[in-house]
């Protein structure tokens, strides 16, 4: 091969390098994103999504809430799904609780809480409850009712472990027993 | 070895110089490689005084605290411009303009592998140059962002940071082009038996800084098209409201910006190496080591980058990495400290002017490297970035290291360039002056820089004022010196006592076997090589 000929292919070699490393330099930047994204750092969306995160929960402690069930001059039976659950202050809790009238006609109750220890009352926010209404359920109906609640960041840390009680009482009964204030 | 007299006999067999213009024209069409290698030299010492009238400038403003001479945004825009016109229009196209000399009276070529691109890759240089001076000019001036150019800043200025942009492309091109053909030339036109092991280690220093700019030089031009999309055709790389990050924008550019300091102090390396071997009067100590050192260097040099950039927020592993890396980069540096001490070693040594500045740069530039490895450390860079120990430092390495190597070049070639002996007197009273008054301006900056000057500021703390008044006088007196250098130059160029073929006893390699001053036309056929 000529001297030129040689001069010309690594001519085209060089400038094709040339090319390249000036297409690198464009190709850096989605590679920046990618290295950003599987390393962890500099994630704008990754620390977006951080801070979406709840961060008045308290993860440093946990509560333990027992959840207990009675009826009174009803015919219904009464459980919470779950007895015990282990619960962070600050934290959103659903725990869903199972009623069912054994009568074959409808009875209609309503639920009134207790705490034990009585001062955690004040610490049990609820958002969501079927204490707060009437329930009225037909002949051998079966309902599965929430309550959603949050155990304030503050409550005391003595406080390890509480009770959350419900009973169902028979409204027409109670009424009664009020001397008809129920107009 | 064979070796044509050109110019005197033309017309006789040589046809291609029937036509050969004369005056202003014969530069413009030029396809020499000397005539070419003498217009880069002569360019950028141009761009030396431009580039040193504005550090100038800086350094009035900081003779004392508060603003005396200049605006702060005239200020930082003197700053960002005296950066690149060093970087891009005085040191890379002074050593290009020794490449083009040297390389082909080197290696025993008759000229450069592509004779009508040298000339298009030297002629791009003046129109960038005027751009970049141009751009003061501009409606708010020109962009006062710093050499760097980073965004937001760079995406935000008036239309003068477009002139610069378009400089930086048109300087890219022109170095991009000029290495294509330093490679080529190298890799294809050596003489018979000049084998890669036998070339001097100018060679092989410039065979490897031209693939560090093959590839890196690309990179910068695609980081400064960014930035024009960026601000004119509304992308958003670097725009963080658009979903872009400025930080993305310092790894690219110091993805360029490293390997650039190795481009720049590699052929500085290349030159030191011949010039101590032959004041030494003993064959270079360690030749191969020498060029497998530099390999290494080069290799390291691109994936250190993200140590100018310790202070972005990296996680503490990538601060780690970086720095170890960069530590790595003194042990092939050593090599080489290591390789010229001991070619001076039991040497019969004579101290001419290019002698003088090889040792003043193998002294600074050591000095430099260490104020480097200092700042390779994380932990003590969160405290010294953007700080004068930062200028101090790479001033180290650019002036006493590049510079001082291309003034000793200049001085041990000038005899074959011109034929005269220059006036070694005011030579050695040009490397003397220049000596001291580099230390008087630039040692008492790592002082500032550990008290905490900021750099790019135009004003400062009333107890930086002793250093900054030292370092200001220092700077005139360094500025007037390269004047009696040029006063040098033209003396030389001029007349002197003639020079012979090989002006230095100890002086090895082709290029001392053509008369003194180079032919025209050398090596048309090719010398053997033993």
């Amino acid at each position: 091969m000529t001297v030129l000929a040689q001069n010309s292919r690594t001519l085209q070699r060089l400038a094709l390098m040339a090319v390249v490393m000036f297409g690198f330099g464009f190709a850096l930047v989605p590679f920046y994103y990618r290295i950003c994204e599987a390393l962890g750092v500099n994630n704008l969306v990754g620390r977006a999504d951080a801070s979406v995160r709840n961060t008045q929960v308290d993860y440093s402690r946990s509560v333990s809430v027992e959840f207990d069930t009675n009826t009174r001059d009803l015919p219904w039976t009464f459980r919470a799904l779950s007895n015990v659950r282990s619960i962070h202050p600050g934290e959103l809790v659903q725990v869903d609780f199972e009623v069912r009238n054994q009568r074959g006609e409808a009875v209609t109750g309503q639920a009134i809480p207790s705490f034990s220890p009585a001062r955690a009352a004040q610490y049990f926010h609820k958002l969501e409850c079927f204490c707060f209404e009437r329930q009225t359920l037909k002949a051998g109906e079966r309902r599965v009712m929430p309550v959603v609640f949050v155990l304030d960041r503050s409550i005391p840390s003595e406080l390890g472990t509480v009770t959350l009680s419900y009973t169902f009482f028979d409204v027409p009964a109670a009424d009664a027993a009020a001397g008809g204030r129920r107009s | 070895m064979a070796s044509i007299p050109g110019h005197a006999d033309a017309g006789h067999g040589h046809e291609h110089e029937h036509h050969h213009p004369t005056g202003f024209m014969r530069w413009v069409t030029t396809t020499n490689h000397k005539d070419i290698g003498s217009m880069y030299l002569w360019f950028s010492f141009a761009m030396f005084l431009v580039g040193g009238v504005m550090a100038l400038v800086i350094r009035a403003e900081l003779f004392k605290p508060g603003l005396q001479f200049v605006e702060p945004e005239f200020f930082n825009q003197m700053t960002t411009l005296h950066g690149l016109i060093m970087v891009f229009g005085a040191i890379m196209p002074a050593f290009v303009g020794f490449a083009n000399w040297q390389i082909p009276l080197m290696i025993g070529a008759s000229d450069m592998a592509f004779a009508r691109m040298n000339n298009w890759s030297f002629w791009l240089l003046p129109p960038a140059g005027t751009l970049l001076v141009l751009s003061l000019f501009m409606p708010g001036g020109s962009g006062g962002v710093g050499w760097t150019l980073y965004p937001p800043l760079s995406t935000q200025m008036g239309i003068g940071m477009d002139f610069m942009i378009f400089a930086v492309h048109i300087l890219g091109m022109s170095s991009i082009m000029g290495s294509i053909n330093i490679v080529t030339t190298i890799l294809n036109m050596r003489a018979p038996g000049m084998t890669l092991m036998k070339m001097p280690l100018f060679c092989w220093t410039w065979l490897i800084t031209a693939y560090l700019v093959i590839a890196v030089m690309p990179v910068l031009a695609g980081a400064v098209t960014m930035i024009l999309c960026d601000r004119h055709f509304g992308t958003s790389f670097f725009n963080a409201a658009g979903g872009g990050d400025p930080v993305l924008y310092q790894h690219v550019f110091w993805f360029f910006g490293h390997p650039e300091v190795y481009i720049i102090a590699i052929p500085a390396f290349g030159v030191v190496s011949q010039i101590i071997p032959a004041f030494s009067r003993k064959p270079l100590f360690g030749y191969a080591s020498m060029v497998y050192a530099t390999s290494s260097i080069a290799i390291l040099s691109f994936i250190v980058w993200a140590h100018h950039m310790y202070t972005t927020g990296m996680p503490v592993a990538g601060q780690l990495y970086f720095m170890y890396a960069t530590m790595l980069i003194a042990i092939p540096t050593g090599v080489k400290v290591f390789n010229w001490v001991a070619t001076l070693y039991r040497g019969s040594l004579s101290f001419e002017a290019p002698m003088l500045f090889s040792l003043g740069f193998l002294f600074l530039f050591t000095l430099g490297g260490f104020s480097g490895l200092v700042l390779s450390m994380t932990a003590v860079d969160v405290q010294l970035h953007d700080t004068y120990y930062v200028v101090a430092h790479f001033h180290y390495v650019m002036v006493a290291g590049a510079l001082f190597s291309a003034f000793g070049g200049v001085y041990y070639w000038l005899p074959k360039w011109t034929g005269h002996m220059y006036d070694e007197g005011l030579a050695k009273l040009h490397f003397w002056l220049s000596l001291i008054f580099f230390n008087v301006t630039f040692f008492v900056q790592h002082f500032l820089g550990l008290a905490g000057m900021p750099r790019r500021i135009p004003d400062y703390a009333p107890q930086f004022a002793e250093f900054n008044m030292i370092s200001s006088i220092g700077a005139f007196g360094f500025g007037l010196t390269q004047l009696l250098f040029l006063y040098v130059v033209i003396k030389c160029i001029k007349g002197g006592p003639k020079a012979a073929a090989k002006p230095w006893d100890g002086a090895e390699g082709l290029e001392w076997t053509v008369p003194s001053p180079a032919p025209y036309h050398t090596f048309e056929t090719p010398p053997v090589v033993k």
